[in-house]
């Protein structure tokens, strides 16, 4: 009889702790997705990085770095003028280490042919903000990568740990939730373009600030170390290298840094594109093509830079036209619609009349 | 290692499931192991002042129980041929041995601590006194390192020498146990001072896992952590903003900083304190409270009997005793008693002694003035306090107010400000800054900025000053449920389902609203500086 | 015991030492009683009550203090 009791007993104590352990685990994990900012409304950047992994991953051309190239190239346009199938992974101020550990998350998955970095990111040697680490590193999914990625991004004051379970960071937003943090406890909203962030609005450039004299114009050890690796890793892939340099007036582009980028895509044999000196040819109206006074293009600027762009990959690269495979074209047939959607709501969202603009 | 880094968790983490893990006769030499790697990560070169602490310690405490055993063994073998006068003239100069190498020991300690921490204090000194002479000399400061817990570490090994000297403990033997006395970790933070009769038995003893004392220790370490991470680091921003701008921040702002400042030196300290005994009581190991819910004192007299209570006793036990009790000491009250019949002038050797004991006391504090002034106030405050006692009781009689329970709520608050005053010396370093902002209490006039918004832009939202209301309500009801024992009994007399609440409930306050990652400069205990 | 009773009573009239065992303890004799103390027991009993005795054991109640004063007279 007090044999059963004492049995009873310690099942009863088990029972409590796995009720109890279940408990526990189950509430951290709800609270931790109801804390982590979820970027579908407002600074949608930071959701850039994880959707790529719900893509068909079976792209020719793969974009890496920071916001000079997710708003400035439209791979809708690639798809529809010369059927390249691309990908931009990009996120804010995406630091060279981030661009070279998002490469080789990528090449987990796929080996496109072209692989397009802008080079916009080599005048930082570390990381300058805790906020873009986050942006970039935390939509990626565990890998040896990601544990790189972090641990080449973290400034001092962060902690690994903080990566893996971001409720350590996010443990104060409790004061700042929304309904949008509910809603999307366990969906996600596409936010992008295969990478690509649309903005319609246009606000002409006008005077734009030389750039101040920095005392040092070489690119940090750092900075080239993780420029290197990429070449390397393409070379050993078979993966075409492009460098690239946005026609971003702003932040300033110095001719030193120009004749450094220039002097390593001849050694290395790579092609270097800078937009900047292709006003001309691309056909970059500096009042009708930026949203922000020269430091972004809007769709306009980026739809014109994708079909120049699109001529090199396809001419002078020889990217195959797959406009024929009827599978990924009734998929690119969703993303067109989606694509233009969004662009007739933001066009009504912006007041602007499409036609005019068109014409122009 | 700070309490609230992810790495000192980790740490203890480890060492918990290690301790229970390894065979029972391991457990302290594993400690031992923990303490020592813990200090190393703190700073290597800080190894080898514990280490001559330990050492010299270890070597002159075995000596001085040598020489007193083969005093005892002498004495008895010749008990029958020895006269009376011989016997003590033995026993005089065997003392005499002993006390050389107590004094030996002392100094070279207490001077490797007053030289690591008091040489750039008395370099400014020096310096002062030369450009005050007219002279261009300056002497230039060093630069020396503060090893961790040196004040405290020190301190325990100095009062456990002379235990041994005292005899009323025998000497540790095993110099590695000696050593875990002397560097057990989560004491070098910011103490407890303990005492090696209090400490050495559970230190050595082999524990079994013990599933209450585990769970009592991790709750106690919670607490510690939601007094720490919820209370004090989050009003830190707001006593930073008040001291950091004298211009700014005066008059009805020094009220508001005093009583800040209080509050979060209570939570940092006594929370850090929960952390350090929560650790040890996990390993089954005791140690002594520090607290005794000091801010419920009603005098000074006993503030200073419930806040660390293990520093207060260590001064009264190897200095306010030793002085009061010396030689010249007595003579001198004989000589008072005969010619005075006035208590104070009877009362002037025992004031003398604390004097000492509160000028050692402010020193100790730290390598400034503020802390000698501060020392010294509060000697002041107790000295008055004393003498005005038999005014006092008569006032009592007559007016019948002792006993009341609104008359012991004045008095507690009353001396709940004068501690609030007392800790303003605390903050600015300056002594200047502290009279000129005590003044200004009374001449700013500035009361307005309690109500009109100002407050709130000291560092803390509203949000801050709710998480801050509560949080603080809640020290209060637990110190008041304190009184009637165990707070943790309580709870664990509950279903378990109440139990795993407040529990859980405790964990995810602190994971929510402690105050640490970005956003919220990691502190450092206020008490580790010491 | 009747001397040290004199003393005792003299430092606090209201207290009964004839029966109070935990006189530290319960906080009614001080640190500051306690030097008091002493000065008066070494004058009027002639002995030299040393730091090292000055701990709760001795002083908690008036009998554990006369049996101090004893072994040190014996000394």
């Amino acid at each position: 009889m007090e044999h059963t009791i004492d049995r009873n007993n310690k099942k009863k104590a088990w029972l409590r702790g796995i009720v109890s352990a279940i408990l526990i685990v189950g509430s951290l994990w709800l609270l931790q997705r109801l804390l982590v900012p979820k970027y579908v409304d407002g600074i949608v950047e930071g959701a850039f990085v994880a959707e790529y992994y719900k893509e068909e991953k079976d792209f020719d051309v793969i974009f890496v770095g920071d916001c000079e190239v997710y708003e400035n190239f439209s791979p809708i346009v690639l798809w529809e003028e010369y059927g390249i199938n691309s990908y931009i992974r990009g996120s804010a101020e995406q630091y060279i280490w981030q661009s070279y550990y998002l490469l080789e998350d990528t090449l987990r998955y796929e080996t496109p042919e072209v692989v397009i970095f802008n080079i916009q990111s080599l005048q930082f040697d570390k990381s300058q903000n805790e906020a873009y680490n986050r942006m970039s590193l935390e939509g990626m999914e565990w890998s040896m990568s990601k544990v790189n990625a972090i641990k080449a991004s973290m400034k001092e004051n962060e902690h690994f740990l903080d990566y893996v379970f971001p409720i350590l960071r996010y443990h104060s937003r409790w004061s700042e939730l929304s309904a949008t943090d509910v809603e999307y406890l366990f969906k996600t909203k596409k936010v992008s373009h295969n990478g690509y962030y649309m903005r319609v609005d246009v606000k002409p450039a006008e005077q734009v600030p030389e750039g101040r004299i920095l005392s040092d114009y070489s690119f940090g050890e750092n900075a080239w170390k993780y420029l290197d690796k990429m070449t390397a890793l393409c070379k050993e892939k078979g993966i075409t290298l492009i460098l690239i340099k946005a026609p971003s007036l702003y932040p300033y582009w110095y001719d030193e840094w120009e004749a450094q980028v220039e002097e390593y895509a001849a050694e290395n044999d790579l092609r270097y594109i800078n937009f900047l000196e292709l006003q001309e040819e691309t056909g970059i109206d500096y009042n009708t093509d930026t949203y922000d006074a020269g430091l972004h293009m809007n769709l306009s600027g980026a739809e014109k830079l994708s079909v120049y762009l699109g001529r090199i990959l396809a001419e002078e690269e020889g990217l195959p036209d797959r406009r024929g495979e009827a599978e990924l074209a009734a998929a690119w047939e969703e993303k067109i619609a989606d694509y233009e959607a969004e662009k007739a709501y933001q066009y009504e969202y912006y007041g602007i009349n499409k036609t005019v603009t068109e014409l122009k | 290692m700070l309490f609230t880094s992810y790495e000192f968790l980790g740490f203890t983490a480890a060492l918990f499931l290690a301790y229970y893990c390894v065979p029972k006769k391991c457990q302290w030499p594993l400690l031992l192991a923990a303490s020592y790697i813990f200090y190393f990560i703190a700073g290597p070169d800080y190894l080898i002042y514990i280490l001559a602490t330990t050492a010299t310690t270890y070597g002159a405490a075995r000596l001085i129980e040598q020489n007193a055993d083969r005093q005892s063994a002498y004495l008895k073998e010749y008990k029958a041929e020895l006269t009376k006068e011989e016997k003590k003239d033995y026993k005089e100069g065997q003392k005499r041995i002993r006390l050389r190498w107590l004094v030996v020991c002392l100094l070279l300690n207490t001077g490797i601590l007053a030289v690591v921490k008091y040489t750039n204090f008395m370099i400014a000194n020096i310096n002062d006194v030369l450009a005050a002479f007219g002279g261009n000399r300056q002497l230039s400061f060093v630069t020396l390192a503060l090893p961790l817990g040196i004040s405290f570490y020190t301190f325990q090994a100095m009062g456990y020498l002379i235990d041994v000297y005292r005899g009323t403990i025998r000497a540790e033997k095993q110099f590695f146990r000696f050593a875990l006395f002397v560097s057990f970790f989560p004491q070098l933070i910011q103490g407890p001072i303990s005492r090696f009769g209090d400490l050495s038995e559970s230190l050595f003893e082999r524990h079994a896992f013990n599933g209450k004392t585990v769970c009592y220790g991790l709750q106690r370490m919670l607490w510690g952590y939601f007094k720490k991470m919820v209370i004090a680091d989050r009003i830190l921003a707001a006593v930073t903003t008040i001291i950091g701008d004298t211009g700014t921040y005066h008059g009805a702002y020094i009220l508001v900083g005093m009583l800040f400042y209080t509050l979060e030196l209570y939570a940092d300290f006594t929370g850090g304190i929960d952390i350090t005994i929560g650790i040890a009581e996990v390993m089954g190991i005791r140690i002594q409270e520090n607290f005794n819910r000091p801010y419920f004192s009603k005098s000074l007299k006993e503030y200073w009997r419930r806040w660390h209570i293990s520093m207060c006793a260590w001064f009264r036990d190897y200095v306010f005793y030793p002085v009061s009790s010396s030689g010249p000491m007595q003579k001198f009250t004989k000589f008072t008693r005969k010619r005075f019949k006035g208590a104070l002038v009877r009362h002037l050797p025992v004031h003398l002694s604390s004097f000492v004991v509160w000028l050692a006391t402010g020193v100790w504090h730290g390598a400034s003035w503020n802390f000698i002034v501060w020392g010294l106030l509060n000697w002041a405050v107790l000295v008055v306090s004393e003498e005005l006692e038999p005014l006092y009781a008569r006032f009592h009689k007559r007016f019948l107010v002792g006993k009341s329970r609104s008359y012991r709520i004045f008095q507690m608050g009353r001396t709940f400000l004068l501690v609030c005053v007392l800790n303003l010396f605390d903050c600015y370093h300056a002594l200047s800054d502290t009279f000129g902002m005590l003044a200004s209490l009374f001449t700013s006039g500035n009361w307005q900025v309690l109500w009109d918004g100002s407050l709130m832009n000291l560092g803390l939202s509203g949000l801050d000053y709710g998480i801050l209301a509560v949080g603080t309500l809640m020290l209060l009801l637990v110190s008041l449920s304190q009184r009637s024992g165990s707070v943790r009994d309580k709870i664990a007399a509950k279903p378990y389902a109440v139990r795993f609440c407040v529990w859980y409930g405790l964990f995810l306050i602190v994971l929510l609203m402690g105050a640490y990652g970005i956003g919220y400069d990691a502190s450092q205990f206020i008490y580790n500086q010491f | 015991m009747e001397e040290l009773m004199n003393i005792l009573s003299e430092l606090h009239p209201d207290v009964d030492f004839e029966k109070e065992e935990r006189l530290v303890e319960d906080m009614i004799l001080d640190s500051f009683d306690i030097v008091s103390l002493i000065s008066e027991i070494n004058e009027e009993f002639d002995v030299t009550i040393t730091a090292k005795d000055m701990i709760p054991e001795n002083f908690n109640s008036a009998k554990a203090l006369y049996a101090l004063i004893q072994r040190l007279e014996d000394e």
